[in-house]
């Protein structure tokens, strides 16, 4: 079982960011990062504008809070992944089968 | 958020949203704000006073328009569309209201001016009721913004009239 843990862990260094390896707790600290950033960066950016008297400014600011956001929590970055799922070894789960409800039960000889 | 696309897509609706909120928001903050403009206009001149063919009254005139707009910009303005109409009263229609000029000024800085310019478009009665008449000038202006409402005022000028006979 440990063989299998390393394996995934060294695995997920090296994985891209587009790989699928965000625990729950990650996309959930993505989505509440998301929403906290680009509200103070409308904030920022609409303080900025109204105190300079431009409205570029506070598009200017708005866009780079967007593109700062973007790259923070849309890729999938290792600290995204902090609580992973171990799953279980597939030779793990053959040493303990699912219980079977009916009583007529189909017995395999354990070939292997 | 379960997937790269998911969570771009994600961003993207709420960015977009919050930037429908701040522009709002913005057009808000221009009923904060009190302009105090200021506006004079001398008609210097009547060129020409006659009557047409179909029996309307036709005159033309050379105005010397000066004004100091520049308290109306924001920063969320666009633009400044002006225009100098002449308001009259006659048996036919309670109110007349001719446009004679208009401009439009793109910043702050082209605010403050004066111009010395005959009619740019031609003012024309519906009937032969000028001679004598007493008019007013008024100059409007229409405070175009970057987002959101559009506000639009005048200052009314009093005390002009028409010569008593065509010339």
């Amino acid at each position: 079982m440990k063989e299998g843990r390393s394996l995934s862990d060294i695995f997920s260094l090296f994985a891209s960011p587009l790989h699928f390896h965000m625990d729950w707790q990650g996309q959930k600290l993505a989505e509440q990062i998301m929403q906290i950033m680009l509200l103070v960066s409308a904030v920022i950016a609409f303080v900025a504008g109204y105190v300079l008297g431009s409205f570029q400014v506070m598009m200017i600011v708005y866009a780079g809070g967007v593109t700062l956001t973007a790259l923070i929590t849309v890729p999938n970055w290792p600290f995204f992944n902090h609580h992973p799922l171990n799953w279980l070894d597939p030779s793990e789960a053959e040493k303990h089968p699912k219980p079977q409800v009916t009583v007529s039960s189909k017995k395999k000889g354990s070939k292997k | 958020m379960h997937s790269f696309v998911y969570r771009l897509n994600g961003l993207l609706t709420f960015s977009v949203t919050i930037l429908a909120i701040m522009c709002a928001i913005t057009s808000l903050s221009d009923n904060l704000h009190t302009p105090s403009p200021s506006a004079e206009i001398q008609v210097m001149n009547i060129n020409w006073f006659q009557k047409q063919p179909q029996g309307n009254d036709e005159v033309s005139l050379t105005m010397n328009i000066s004004a100091d707009l520049q308290t109306l910009f924001t920063w969320n303005t666009k633009q400044l569309f002006i225009f100098v109409a002449a308001e009259y009263e006659t048996p036919k229609n309670s109110l007349n209201q001719v446009s004679l000029w208009d401009a439009i000024i793109p910043s702050k800085e082209h605010a403050k001016f004066w111009i010395h310019t005959s009619n740019k478009y031609r003012f024309v009665d519906q009937g032969n009721n000028l001679r004598g008449k007493e008019f007013n000038l008024t100059l409007h202006w229409h405070v175009m913004p970057k987002t959101g409402k559009m506000f639009a005022d005048k200052i009314v000028l009093t005390g002009y009239s028409f010569p008593e006979e065509y010339r």
